[in-house]
């Protein structure tokens, strides 16, 4: 299907002054403007930005499917020389699945759950290639078999929510080899999956472009999965490209002030709360329909010009010395970007005090009964095993794992919205394993709270913002009179560095960062002490993230609060927690301090984990442990020790104990615990996961 | 005296003509809501939509309609005008009286009633019953629905049960065994009555008492007047016992009104337990139960009002559903007085001798179709604007 | 599956008892059966007569144990009185008590005697069910096919003009009940002196003064598309416009999912877009809606039935109601109650067929 007349030395996908707009009832709304970039053969291409930036619009377009409202207004988009945008239906229909493919963030919502998945994937080549069904059949049992799933046999006949999410979305990189694509557009592909199954899906991604000499398009907000998988890479900020060029030029040499906002604002090995705090992109991103005049990141820019930034739009100035280096900066060359980040004052460490939470022997059990309609026997699920830990007061305790950890479970004895199986929850010397909420006194109550994960779900849509921390101070009784209320609320609106006029808003018209101060402020209404934070800054933009973070450290060491976080994130926890406790189905692997759990000896588990999690940092040298298959269910845990299944070390434990033995827990020098049979021989031998390369 | 029908035309222009108040509330209520259909939530953006407008200028056409029916009517709609049957439409009166309106304009029914009159009246009767019988139906199906969907486990299965043994029940052999004057002596719908009209007054209790019990005179304020205002209302609907008699209710129409909200609430029932099962895993009402409000409150004040988008397309939905039961209820000619100008009613009367006479049958039978076709294309309308941005 | 089939027939087997001793409660209420007794006895007699004759037929004692009875769960009274002759609901006038069974419920098949056809319940039943089964078919062969074409056709592309008139057509005919669009199509189709018969007599086209028929009458004896046609386009117009909206909303949910963006992006044809990928996840909903119209359909039929004067089932639970016909009363709701079960079970494992997802292991 190759066109002969495209040469393969060109670009295979040429972007041109692309500008795409949403048409509503009320207005156009640009939604990418002036974007140009070029992927040449056999090249990984990164697209990274916040959510909204027009990351994805840019590849919807690339297919031509932006639905109803959306319009290329102006600009090419070529493919192997071919004007993508006045191609016919017809004609495009050829290209798509067949020349350009694509894979998508949600792997269960993409594969179609009534057909098996043999059908979908023999579908492909039945279609652009005319292909028998017994020979498509075959052709997908072998792709099925190359991005690494056992069985493919048993895979192809079987239906979409019979596998993992992880196998799921190999499922949606198979389905888009089938027909081998000159060109691969990959959406978020790993984002709604965990890190160990992330490694995995990013290094099949990675080997088999190499093997297809397919060129890709990979849209990611995550810089460290960009500097993994591409070559170049293209920032997108507000619907425009800001700097484009080659990956490592980029990260080290970068020349647009929001880039280089981008990189101050993620925490990078290094970066501490309190010596070198990271540094938030002040403001907010801005509205499609209120974009600045001139640059879009004017308003937020450290360099901005009065006059000269917000004159007119500013043009992409190539970046010279560089390869296709590219930058939307006026005043590029002007900045001093050696110049070393000027530190905001380092923060005084909070002192921690005395011990306000103390689980021992926590045990959770469920009795879920199995099949869909309530037949078959019960059976027991063990959320949490054995929990023993203590937290004081200022500490901030991170509790890291992946899905299934049984870490929300956590959360939700200790909150006391379930009531744990056995074993003792000590608050503040008061015993409340045993005491649902509802039993729990108001002073209990308030002073243990939850900063919730999701900022869409955790404030009620129809209720405004002031209202909604009102009740919880009624609630908490707090202050005499509905007057003395609302001051006080404005206090926390204060507090948590939002306007007092929000306090009228209603939450659809606060931005994610913001509501998610609101549900900050919600949980301090009370004076809480202890705080759980459940993921509270994960579905934040990295922008975002510094500054939520650091709002609750700042309150944290203004109240001593004892700081619960839930993280999948180790970058986070690794930056401003002072204890961590890793899980894995149900079971605390490794508890020590952030230093202990971050330098060898580590558990297996926390080793592959680190290994995992990429890092957005040219310096840094990362050995690579990839896990294989997916977490076991918390339904049908392995036997043994929990993680046996994808341990890489199982075999250095004598006797295969780990089959059948659970681990017991090895103190090690400075109260170090890991679940673990390896001997301390071994574990004294590990090395070190990450390695910063000297300058 | 004249004998002389009146044309088609001349029927239409005196149709029209009587149908001024009408025409006048209609042109305000679309003009002031056109211009500030901006300011006006979703209520403002249903002028974003042919659909949806068409079908509020049919739902509110009927609704003046039945506000000013008063006006509206040309010849009382009970009594009976000359010995001829069937009159055609345009027929002078036998011997008008003064000052009373001198033609049938569409026509007399098989007792020489005037149709036009019984169709006006007929809305205004459609119009009080199906609405509130709806709005109880709403009530008593999220009182229940909502802890079923909330709590889940053994209360949900029997109350599941008990809606779907309803659901499985065919209408009409219900209406049948329910709506028939023997079963008035026996006193059962006086006890369904009482079961389903005390819901609102626990309803509106439940609701201030969660939201206000962190302020005490506030809350025995509000359950207070809840209390007075409901039991009063509830003993002289139930029981006809008010004291006062502003409240009563006539003992056929209570038979008619239970067994529609008897019928309809099982369904709100099943669509708010399927809302509450969605909304619960919200984390806004993890933060309720995180900051130890009672369950109550969180279903009435965290979760209800975030249904409130399908429940109110929902509600206009089933007020023609409503209109179109008690419709069929006067078509077997149950439990509504045989005087009553009712829709279902004046069809039944009508269809007797429909190979001969259309018009006693057609007029209503196009009323009701036209009000509850209003009615669909008002929540069609309201559930694609809901959607939208 | 087994489990789940024995645990929804359980279900069943209590929905079907709960509501029959609904029914038997209702109509065997003190004001019907005074009713009946002097429709049985004479209308003059005093009430303490009325009295007598009601604990003289067994409809005296406990409501539970007249329904234990009934069902045929608990042996049939009996009673005799001082002529020493022995009466009782298992012993047929004139034959010999001591043969008689003890049990003649409604498994035992003994469904009672209809007081308004002067026939057993069970045969009169049975015989205006096939009736009205001629009828459901043909209501069922009109409004599926259709109903699901267009629903499916608007809902392939959400707010095209196929789909707003489609649309428009399915909300105008759910918002006509059958006692409306039975009037209407008569004066349409089958009037003397409106709609177009007239006009059709007038050039001749037709022989007699209607196109259609206005009865369904003759159709007892023999179904023509003239005496049919009306009767199953009333009952099938109301439900075409609700099923063919579920089939809309489900299709427009199915047409923005991931997966048919995925199957579009593969290259696949629209056409095979919407066969191949959407109909089978489109339906899954609409088929459930349809099996549980059944309640509903019931209304309708009872409602055209009367309007055509068309003597199947629906036209016997009127007359039974009407004329307090207690025992055909009766033996209409178990038929009636046991036609919506089967359907709902029907639904429910249908339901498991067309969806994989919940497919037992």
């Amino acid at each position: 299907m190759t066109d002969t007349t495209w040469d393969p030395t060109k670009p295979i996908l040429e972007i041109e002054n692309l500008s795409i707009s949403f048409f509503t009832r009320l207005r156009e709304i640009p939604a990418v403007m002036d974007f140009s970039c070029s992927v040449m053969a056999g090249e990984s291409m990164g697209l990274v930005g916040e959510s909204g930036c027009g990351k994805s619009t840019v590849a919807l377009a690339v297919m031509r499917d932006l639905g109803k409202n959306g319009r290329i207004v102006d600009g090419t988009i070529k493919f192997k020389g071919r004007d993508l945008t006045h191609m016919g239906e017809e004609e495009l229909r050829h290209i798509r699945g067949s020349e350009i493919a694509m894979i998508y963030q949600e792997p269960m919502a993409s594969l179609n759950p009534a057909m098996k998945i043999g059908a979908q994937l023999a579908e492909v080549p039945m279609i652009h290639q005319g292909m028998g069904r017994d020979e498509a059949w075959n052709l997908a049992r072998q792709i099925v078999a190359d991005v690494r799933l056992p069985d493919p046999d048993r895979i192809l006949q079987a239906y979409p929510h019979q596998l993992s999410g992880g196998q799921q979305q190999r499922i949606v990189i198979a389905m888009a080899l089938m027909s081998k694509p000159a060109l691969l557009i990959l959406d978020e592909p790993t984002t709604a999956l965990d890190v160990t199954v992330e490694a995995g899906i990013v290094d099949l991604v990675k080997d088999l472009g190499h093997k297809y000499g397919t060129s890709m398009l990979f849209i990611s907000h995550n810089l460290g999965l960009i500097l993994d998988v591409c070559d170049r890479l293209c920032v997108m900020y507000s619907g425009e490209a800001v700097e484009t060029g080659d990956v490592i030029e980029v990260f080290d040499k970068m020349r647009h002030p929001y880039t280089q906002a981008l990189f101050r604002s993620i925490p990078l090995p290094g970066a501490d709360k309190n010596s070198h705090p990271l540094v938030a992109i002040p403001g907010n991103f801005p509205l499609p329909h209120e974009r600045p005049k001139g640059c879009n990141f004017g308003p937020r820019c450290d360099y901005f010009q009065d006059g000269r930034c917000n004159a007119a739009e500013v043009p992409m100035f190539p970046v010279p010395g560089d390869d296709r280096h590219a930058t939307r900066c006026i005043k590029w060359t002007e900045i001093d970007w050696d110049a070393p980040m000027t530190l905001k004052a380092s923060k005084p460490k909070t002192p921690i005090g005395k011990v306000v939470l103390k689980m021992e022997d926590l045990r959770k059990y469920y009795s879920v009964s199995s099949g869909a309609f309530g037949g078959g026997s019960a059976k027991v699920v063990k959320a949490n095993e054995t929990l023993s830990f203590e937290a004081r007061e200022g500490e901030t305790l991170a509790i890291v794992g992946e899905s299934g950890c049984g870490k929300s479970t956590f959360a939700k004895v200790l909150m006391g919205l379930e009531t744990a199986t056995s074993g003792s929850i000590l608050l503040f010397d008061e015993n409340v394993q045993s005491t649902p909420i509802q039993q729990r006194n108001t002073n209990t109550v308030s002073s243990v709270q939850m900063v919730f994960q999701n900022p869409f779900d955790t404030l009620n849509p129809s209720m405004n913002v002031g209202r909604q921390i009102i009740r919880a101070l009624e609630i908490f009784k707090q202050g005499k009179s509905d007057a003395e209320r609302y001051a006080r609320m404005l206090e926390l609106l204060d507090l948590v560095k939002l306007p007092r006029a929000f306090a009228d808003r209603m939450p659809r018209q606060l931005s994610g960062g913001q509501k998610q101060r609101v549900g900050i402020a919600r949980a301090f209404a009370g004076g809480a002490k202890v705080v759980v934070a459940d993921e509270p800054v994960s579905a934040l933009d990295v922008s975002v993230q510094a500054a939520v973070t650091d709002l609750l450290m700042d309150i944290q060491r203004e109240n001593k609060t004892t700081l619960l976080f839930i993280s999948h994130d180790l970058s986070i926890v690794r930056y401003l927690s002072d204890r961590v406790m890793v899980m894995y189905l149900g079971h605390v692997v490794e508890m020590g301090t952030t230093d202990q759990v971050f330098q060898p000896p580590y558990h297996p588990y926390t080793e592959a984990l680190l290994s995992a999690v990429p890092i957005a940092d040219t310096k840094v040298i990362r050995k690579r442990i990839v896990l294989e298959g997916d977490i076991p269910s918390a339904m049908n845990p392995p036997p043994g020790c929990p993680f046996q299944t994808r341990c890489r070390w199982k075999s250095q434990v004598p006797g295969g104990l780990c089959d059948i033995e659970m681990p017991p827990v090895q103190v090690l020098a400075g109260g170090h615990q890991l679940k673990c049979h390896l001997s301390a021989e071994v574990l004294a031998a590990m090395e070190p996961v990450i390695q910063i390369a000297a300058e | 005296m004249n004998t002389e029908l009146l044309s088609w035309g001349q029927i239409i222009a005196r149709i029209l003509q009587q149908f001024l108040p009408v025409w006048i509330a209609l042109i305000i209520t679309f003009t002031v809501s056109i211009r500030y259909k901006r300011k006006l939530g979703l209520y403002g953006k249903l002028f974003d939509s042919p659909v949806g407008m068409v079908g509020f200028l049919l739902v509110m056409f009927w609704v003046f309609t039945a506000i000013f029916a008063d006006f509206i009517i040309t010849l009382d709609p009970i009594a009976q005008f000359g010995r001829v049957k069937n009159p055609l439409p345009g027929t002078p009166l036998v011997d008008p009286k003064d000052g009373q309106y001198a033609y049938f304009l569409l026509g007399g029914d098989h007792l020489a009633r005037d149709v036009f009159s019984r169709v006006v009246m007929g809305a205004r009767r459609v119009l009080t019953i199906a609405p509130a019988a709806t709005t109880f139906a709403f009530i008593m199906g999220a009182t229940l629905g909502l802890p079923a969907g909330y709590f889940g486990g053994k209360l949900d299965t029997v109350l599941s049960f008990l809606a779907n043994l309803v659901l499985a029940f065919p209408v009409i052999l219900l209406f049948y065994l329910l709506v028939t004057p023997e079963i008035r002596n026996t006193g059962i719908p006086v006890v369904l009555a009482a079961v389903l009209f005390i819901f609102p007054v626990i309803f509106f209790c439940t609701l201030f008492n969660s939201r206000f019990f962190t302020n005490p005179p506030k809350r025995n304020l509000y359950v207070g007047i809840t209390l007075v205002i409901g039991l009063w209302a509830y003993f002289g609907l139930a029981f006809n016992l008010d004291p006062l008699g502003v409240w009563s209710m006539d003992p056929n129409l209570l038979n008619v009104f239970v067994s529609v909200v008897f019928v309809n609430s099982p369904t709100v029932f099943r669509i708010v337990r399927g809302i509450v099962m969605d909304l619960k895993a919200r984390d806004y009402v993890a933060a309720g139960q995180t900051r130890g409000e009672s369950a109550w409150y969180i279903m009435l004040w965290e979760i209800l009002p975030n249904a409130r988008g399908p429940l109110i397309v929902d509600f206009c939905l089933r007020i023609g559903y409503t209109t179109i039961l008690l419709g069929t209820l006067g078509f077997f000619g149950l439990g509504v007085s045989p005087e009553s100008p009712d829709w279902g009613s004046t069809i039944d009367d009508g269809r007797k001798l429909l190979s001969l006479y259309l018009h006693p049958a057609i007029t209503p039978a196009l009323a009701l179709m036209s009000l509850v076709l209003g009615l669909n294309l008002l929540a069609d309308g309201l559930r694609e604007e809901s959607l939208k941005d | 599956m087994l489990k789940f089939v024995a645990r929804r027939l359980g279900v069943m087997v209590l929905t079907a008892l709960a509501l029959t001793f609904v029914v038997f409660y209702l109509t065997n209420l003190p004001p019907n059966l005074e009713k009946l007794a002097r429709t049985e006895g004479s209308v003059r007699m005093t009430d303490q007569a009325v009295a007598d004759w009601i604990v003289g037929n067994g409809h005296g004692g406990s409501v539970f144990g007249r329904y234990a009875e009934w069902i045929g769960i608990a042996p049939g009274w009996t009673l005799t009185d001082e002529k020493g002759v022995t009466r009782g609901r298992c012993i047929a006038a004139g034959s010999d008590p001591a043969a008689a069974p003890n049990y003649c419920g409604v498994l035992q098949g003994e469904w009672g005697f209809s007081t308004v056809f002067k026939k057993p319940v069970l045969e009169s039943v049975l015989q205006k069910l096939g009736s009205t089964g001629w009828l459901m078919m043909w209501v069922m062969i009109v409004m599926v096919p259709v109903s699901l074409i267009m629903g499916v056709l608007s809902g392939m592309r959400e707010g095209s003009r196929l789909d707003r008139s489609l649309s428009i057509i399915a909300i105008a005919t759910t918002a006509t009940p059958e006692y409306v669009s039975g009037v209407i199509l008569v004066a349409i189709f089958a009037s003397a002196t409106a709609g177009i018969s007239p006009i059709l007599n007038e050039w001749g086209w037709i022989s007699g003064r209607t196109l259609f028929l206005g009865t369904a009458t003759s159709a007892m004896d023999g179904i023509t598309f003239w005496n049919f046609a009306l009767p199953v386009l009333t009952i099938a117009l109301y439900g075409i416009g609700y099923i063919a909206r579920m089939t809309r909303a489900s299709m427009t949910e199915v047409m923005t999912q991931q997966y048919i963006r995925t199957a579009r992006l593969k290259g696949v044809r629209f056409r095979d877009v919407v066969l191949k990928h959407a109909l089978r996840n489109a339906l899954i909903a609409p088929f459930t809606v349809i099996m549980l119209q059944f309640p509903w359909l019931l209304n309708g039929v009872v409602i055209t039935e009367a309007l055509f004067n068309y003597k199947g089932f629906g036209w016997t639970l009127v007359q039974a109601a009407g004329n307090n016909d207690i025992d055909l009363l009766l033996g209409c709701s178990v038929v009636a109650v046991l036609v919506v079960l089967v359907t709902q079970l029907i639904s429910d494992i249908g339901y498991v067929f067309l969806n994989p997802r919940i497919r037992l292991a």
